[in-house]
């Protein structure tokens, strides 16, 4: 039988550089030492959020090259995405940089779906550079999935807050010393039937629950095998959920399951469960996992980015929730 | 795992709302709102020539006022999120509503993205309370008709 949803790369195509941009509150992450450049302002001196978002991505784009000596002429494929309407922020950074583009939707779980991609065209030899990743901005995605950012709401202490980050990966073909994405599984969507847009991480759970299941069985892996299986952005309240189900599953949860948006801003109560954002899981994989690999911590690593499939639209129609999570192993020899 | 074992589940772990402190903190918040209205009122009773009835209209600009600048400086949101419904129930929140949505759609221009948008939030209480207001008001008028009461 052949395994559906699960791929298995030949020629290991190696992450040979990073970039990561964030915004002036990100600051407060204990991830801030290895992130390449910061913002002191929001909209990271353009006009709009928009326009900001656009410039961090152009950024993280710029810094991933430059590390590999490169410059945009180098690159062949430029696959990003983010949470605006249409991708506008990410468009507008392809426009700028003038790689050739694919704008790539899988909401949060952007940053490895990307990923995935890049290291497919470069398995196949029609890739030497292809830039990947994803970014969020806060106050653009809030106002469109929820309300104008100085609205006095309540937030409950499940809601997550919308990173303003942008992660990105150089990646090519196999380089010895770096980490290299050696097999992948694409999320199949789940849907618990999850409707509340302030509790996602309760949404996302059984998805990354579902991938990790499917990604073990279909590669023939153990948990042990793992020095880190760390999911996107389940934060605090999807976090717990997502290891009681992976629990009844069968599987042991140890200290090596860790979440990015749980780990995000650390333990500060003022972002209520930690991050969301497509730029939460590519800033922590391409900064903090990334880092430790390159020291030669982490061997081997499973990435499962989570991501709501939801619109302002449809849960305002009363749909649910559908949820997805893509996962990545890297391993660093 | 089926819906109905995952809502159960998902209930169990997700951290509980704590209504009771919460409606306390909306008690306080939004009488400490109302405590300040109290008092501009008397201001506008005590040095202009209003009465308990005509100072609510100043008092109520006035709030509005005093609200837009807390939004626009960014104070409202903070005095939300502690006030949950006591900070958006009076006046001030139906004018952070407003002015939030306003500030929001500024980079649309001034026409399609302020002026078709402030009321984004707001329409709905402005559509809801004069709805309301006419509903009161029809059941009054019967009851004045009848006898029952008087104006």
């Amino acid at each position: 039988m052949v395994a559906r949803g699960l791929l298995t790369f030949k020629t290991n195509p190696s992450i040979a550089s990073t970039g990561v941009t964030a915004g002036p509150l990100e600051k407060k992450s204990p991830f801030v030492s290895l992130f390449d450049k910061m913002y002191d302002e929001e909209q990271s001196g353009a006009g709009t959020n928009e326009q900001g978002h656009a410039k961090m991505m152009e950024d993280a784009c710029m810094i991933a090259l430059s590390k590999v000596d490169s410059v945009p002429e180098d690159a062949d494929f430029l696959l990003i995405g983010d949470l605006v309407n249409q991708m506008t922020p990410s468009n507008f950074c392809a426009a700028t940089v003038g790689i050739p583009y694919m704008g790539m939707f899988s909401a949060c779980a952007t940053s490895v779906s990307t990923l995935i991609t890049a290291a497919l065209l470069t398995d196949s030899g029609f890739s030497k550079i292809a830039i990947a990743g994803a970014g969020s901005q806060h106050n653009a995605v809030e106002r469109q999935f929820r309300y104008p950012i100085e609205y006095g709401s309540q937030k409950p202490e499940t809601s997550q807050w919308t990173v303003t980050a942008v992660g990105v990966a150089a990646v090519t073909p196999n380089k010895k010393g770096m980490p290299s994405i050696v097999c992948a599984t694409i999320g199949s969507v789940v849907d618990l039937g999850m409707t509340d847009p302030l509790n996602m991480g309760a949404a996302m759970a059984p998805a990354a629950a579902d991938t990790l299941q499917r990604h073990l069985d279909g590669h023939g892996t153990k948990i042990t095998d793992y020095d880190c299986i760390m999911t996107g952005d389940l934060g605090k309240t999807g976090f717990e959920l997502y290891k009681t189900l992976a629990s009844n599953n069968g599987i042991d949860v140890t200290e090596n399951f860790r979440d990015a948006g749980e780990e995000f801003y650390g333990e500060d109560p003022s972002f209520f469960a930690g991050a969301s954002g497509a730029g939460c899981s590519s800033t922590v994989y391409f900064s903090e996992i990334y880092a430790k690999m390159l020291q030669g911590e982490y061997k081997r690593v499973l990435l499962i980015a989570t991501g709501a499939l939801l619109s302002p639209l449809s849960f305002q129609q009363g749909d649910t929730i559908p949820c997805i999570a893509h996962a990545v192993e890297l391993t660093m020899k | 795992m089926n819906e109905k074992k995952y809502a159960a589940l998902e209930k169990e772990i997700s951290p509980k709302t704590p209504y009771l402190r919460n409606c306390i903190k909306a008690f306080l918040v939004g009488g400490t709102i109302c405590l300040i209205g109290q008092f501009v009122a008397l201001f506008y009773m005590t040095y202009f020539d209003f009465t308990e009835r005509t100072s609510s209209n100043p008092t109520v600009s006035t709030m509005i006022f005093f609200a837009m600048l807390l939004t626009g400086f960014g104070f409202y949101k903070k005095i939300g999120q502690i006030g949950g419904a006591g900070g958006s129930v009076p006046i001030t929140g139906f004018s952070n509503a407003v002015v939030s949505a306003a500030i929001e759609h500024k980079s649309e221009g001034y026409v399609l993205g302020v002026g078709g948008n402030m009321f984004k939030l707001a329409g709905s209480v402005i559509l809801f309370g004069v709805f309301s207001a006419f509903v009161v008001a029809l059941i009054k008028t019967i009851l004045v008709k009848l006898g029952v009461v008087s104006w």
